[in-house]
């Protein structure tokens, strides 16, 4: 009875950027095909970087319409507000921005981001989870969870020349990269690691016993070489924000190098703020703080390749326009989404605004959807990669041609 | 004996945590009646419970976790409202203060319990309160703090949960106590109450029921002060109540959504936002009792008419007449024998315990059982080792990382005296104790686990497994406990080539994923 199991010691000692990643929510897998693209023409070398901030971010309070004479009344004590301290960043002379978002107020005023307002996938319920899968998967409802749209995508792209031989994803691939387009992952580590020789034999005996396993074991073993620079090593008192923000910088890392991957996913969680959500100051400006860092870490790591990258930020679906009772936000519809990089025709707040008259709210309660995020979806990917509009109607998104791309969304 | 110990494994693996080592003989045992073996723990639905001392009540711990944030708080308070002079240490005096709380041993104490750095020993594990100094590559690590009275609990929580595990005869029973446990879930992330209550909402809640009365267990979790502080009720008020009305505060509908989706219909269930809507306005006033005792005794469920949303609720398409608590309790009544119900249950099940796309007759054979038997958990758990599909159907559940840490404990005969180390592995594998992201609990397919990463994860803590714990064992004895003649050829050669005892242990415990 005297001895412990022996396992994870030295995670004792350094404990933390695993579990900051874990707990940060983020988790990264990426395209290992250099692909030849369509826009070699112009010698652009495209990038693509889906944020899914899960839980459903509320847009109101992340991109406030300030400018609507029903906004405060709905938002309550959490609403923001374009004058006093810790005063909401105005876009333009209707929407402001959450103060906890300065990076990416510079990157707005510097025409290298914008915001699609009053957006939502197609799903109109309310499950988080079934929220989610509509968001990755690509697909009309929920249910069909084999593959994610990105994964469908990177498939209708011609095949390049391979950059990675190790494959690796994330320790819970995200849906949204599933599917049969191969991919890597990678996540801050930090652990002892087992020798070459006994992973060498593992794989012998997977390849003979358990080909999935092997399949899986050969592509974790070869991410950490591939992505870990020197300031990737544990860090006490990692908290969610600073993780967020390492994962982005990992993430940006690797995607900066001539043979890195050009398309990637992150996973951030924590966004379900039903009780004392906060305005100005508190848990959701915490959490918008740690995203704004993470698209900064971006812009840095990436270096010369900001240029010619784009980064969506997306959500499952919005929040209720009206506080709940508890200072916070019930589930709700339409909601914002980001997008951020060099290569974004930026400055403009995106919107077919419905307005928040509570004949105007979805069910009386929503912020009404008057944009399908699949159009957004659909405009980047046929921009920046040159997808074609009839493989994005029909196999990316699929049954979603009469959901056009919207136009000129990248410079 | 072939044919028999390919059912033992069954027996060991789907239904259990595998095999322990030493003279525990289990492969033996089950191999002579393998039905038999795994029925026999449902036969003693005593041993379900989990009884060790030192472990307490909800209230008790309830009280004693009020007390305790309310100590931080007052300290905290006392140290701002002091305003020491400049270079001072402060030192507020709180009453009944145990130690000496300095500005920064309160943000220790504060991060300690945050959601973002769990049960790590403070040691370990400096804080999270300042993101900006973290990222900081030198910052100096502050000194050890012992453990406060949260992580305490959560330990021998931990620690009681995991000695069960290791040490019980199958683990049929515990199999099932965790699937519940994870179908019901609470995170302990959510804060010093959830992390307090993890271990005795499981204890109070779940297991007296598993091999009882679903509808029991629905309104013993529906009501335990853990669900209610996870899901946010606790802060519910009806909008027309007495309190709602005075504190202009009202509805907050996490926790009657959940019910309906994750907990009883499941999504595509039949309910509608209304529904949703009116449960939640129904269950408004269930709540626990705080420090202070004015609703009753601390850490106690209690139904606050006050916050009660006032009148008549229509759920389902049936109305509800207002009857205070018992209005609540008969909507759960309700949906726990709804067909929808017994359809989401046994497709979860079986998914569980067979495989991810389990054969359809046999979830329509446990949806049957759990609707003539009015949700008999045990009839449900004997349904399934009575199928022919639990015994035929191939072994390629990949374990979870908590069951693939567990039966390497089992097969090593190792039974902990200090969760840290399960605890930390847990974590990086990721499926931290009792913490799961969100209320739909930790995924329960092969999609979720077959991460590469994952699965180089595994092997690395295999590696410092059989790096610690090698010396005097030898792997082909262990690899005969866990699987008797079933082993392939290419795995029992694989572990007796191995370079060293260490290689052959690690390279033994990774072929042990499948269940």
């Amino acid at each position: 009875m005297e001895t412990t199991m022996g396992c994870c010691e030295d995670l004792r000692s350094s404990p933390t950027t695993r579990r900051a990643v874990l707990l940060g929510g983020a988790s990264f897998a990426a395209w290992a095909y250099l692909p030849k693209f369509a826009r070699a023409a112009d010698g652009r070398d495209p990038r693509l970087v889906l944020v899914i901030l899960r839980g459903a971010l509320d847009g109101l309070a992340t991109v406030a319409p300030i400018g609507d004479p029903d906004y405060a009344g709905l938002h309550g004590a959490i609403a923001l507000s374009s004058s006093g301290p810790n005063a909401a960043l105005p876009l333009d002379n209707f929407f402001s921005l959450h103060p906890a978002m300065p990076e990416f107020s510079r990157m707005y005023r510097e025409k290298k981001a914008a915001v699609i307002h009053a957006v939502a996938t197609p799903y109109r319920d309310r499950s988080h989870f079934d929220g989610q899968d509509v968001l990755e998967s690509g697909f009309a409802g929920p249910g069909r969870v084999q593959s994610g749209w990105l994964n469908r995508a990177l498939e209708g792209l011609p095949k390049g020349e391979r950059v990675a031989n190790g494959l690796a994803v994330g320790l819970i691939t995200p849906l949204v990269l599933r599917g049969a387009a191969p991919t890597v992952g990678w996540a801050p580590l930090a652990l002892p690691q087992a020798s070459e020789d006994t992973a060498m034999r593992l794989l012998d005996l997977y390849s003979h016993r358990d080909a999935a396993l092997g399949s899986a074991l050969k592509q974790g073993l070869a991410l950490d070489k591939a992505a870990q620079g020197d300031d990737m090593k544990p860090k006490p008192g990692t908290g969610g924000v600073a993780a967020m923000r390492l994962a982005a910088r990992g993430a940006a890392r690797l995607m900066a190098a001539d043979n890195g991957p050009r398309i990637g996913a992150l996973g951030f969680d924590g966004w379900d703020t039903h009780a004392n959500e906060g305005g100005p100051v508190g848990r959701l400006a915490q959490l918008l703080g740690g995203l704004d860092g993470a698209l900064a870490e971006f812009e840095t790591a990436l270096g010369p390749r900001w240029r010619d990258t784009v980064i969506v930020v997306a959500t499952e679906f919005g929040r209720t326009a009206r506080i709940n009772g508890t200072q916070g936000t019930d589930h709700g519809t339409a909601t914002v989404a980001l997008l951020a990089g060099g290569a974004v025709n930026g400055g403009r707040v995106i919107a077919d605004w419905p307005g928040l008259k509570p004949a105007s709210l979805h069910q009386g309660r929503d912020l009404a959807p008057t944009t399908d995020l699949r159009a957004v979806m659909k405009g980047v990917l046929k921009d920046q990669f040159g997808l074609a509009e009839k493989v994005l109607a029909e196999s990316v998104f699929p049954e979603s041609s009469a959901v056009k791309p919207m136009q000129g969304l990248v410079t | 004996m072939a044919r028999d110990s390919q059912a033992a494994l069954v027996a060991l693996n789907r239904f259990g945590f595998g095999a322990r080592g030493g003279a525990s003989g289990d492969v033996l045992n089950a191999a002579s009646d393998p039905r038999g073996f795994v029925k026999a723990e449902l036969g003693r639905p005593n041993r379900v419970l989990l009884e060790v001392p030192g472990l307490q009540s909800t209230p008790a711990l309830g009280k004693a976790v009020f007390d305790y944030q309310f100590e931080i708080q007052q300290a905290r308070e006392a140290a701002k409202s002091a305003a020491p002079p400049e270079g001072a240490s402060p030192r507020p005096e709180a009453k009944g203060q145990r130690r000496n709380l300095s500005l920064n041993g309160i943000a220790m104490e504060m991060a300690k319990e945050s959601p973002r750095e769990p049960q790590a020993k403070p040691a370990e594990n400096p804080g999270a309160t300042a993101p900006a100094e973290a990222m900081q590559p030198n910052a100096p690590k502050p000194p050890p703090q012992p453990l406060n009275i949260i992580q305490k609990t959560f330990r021998a929580e931990a620690l009681a949960r995991l000695q069960r595990a290791v040490i019980v005869d199958g683990g049929f029973a515990e199999r099932l106590v965790v699937f519940w446990s994870n179908h019901f879930c609470v995170s302990a992330n959510k804060g010093g109450p959830a992390r307090m209550w993890a271990g005795s909402f499981e204890r109070e809640a779940i297991r007296p029921h598993v091999l009882g009365r679903f509808a029991d267990m629905l309104k013993a979790v529906e009501q335990h002060p853990a669900m209610l502080f996870f899901l946010d009720n606790q802060q519910s008020l009806g909008p027309d109540s007495r309190a709602g009305k005075n504190r202009n505060r009202g509805l907050n509908e996490n926790l009657a959504r959940e019910i309906l989706e994750l907990h009883t219909l499941g999504v595509g269930g039949g309910y509608s936002q209304d529904d949703v809507t009116s449960l939640a306005n129904i269950i408004t006033g269930w709540t626990y009792a705080g420090r202070l005792g004015q609703l009753g005794a601390p850490g106690t469920f209690v139904f606050n008419a006050n916050a009660h949303q006032p009148g008549a609720q229509r759920v389902m398409g049936k109305v509800y007449d207002a009857e205070g608590v018992a209005q609540g309790e008969a909507v759960l009544a309700d949906i726990a024998r709804h067909p929808s119900t017994a359809k989401f249950i046994a497709a979860k099940f079986a998914r569980h315990f067979v495989s991810d796309d389990p054969p359809q007759a046999l979830v329509t054979r446990l949806a049957d059982v759990f609707t003539k038997t009015d949700g008999d958990l045990k009839a449900l758990a004997l349904a399934l080792v009575d199928s022919d599909e639990a015994w035929s159907a191939p072994l390629t559940k990949i374990r979870s990382p908590y069951e693939f840490l567990v039966a390497a404990g089992r097969l090593l005969a190792q039974i902990p005296n200090d969760p840290g180390r399960y605890l930390a592995g847990l974590r990086a594998l990721g499926q931290p104790l009792w913490s799961p992201a969100g209320p739909n609990g930790f995924p329960d397919t092969n999609a979720a686990w077959l991460a590469p990463e994952g699965m180089k994860l595994r092997l690395d803590i295999s590696a410092q497994i059989a790096s610690r714990l090698a010396e005097g064992v030898d792997p082909r004895d262990l690899l005969e406990l866990a699987a008797a003649d079933t082993a392939s050829v290419e795995t029992r050669r694989t572990v007796e080539r191995a370079e060293s005892r260490q290689q052959a242990l690690a390279l033994l415990l990774m072929s042990l994923q499948r269940r």
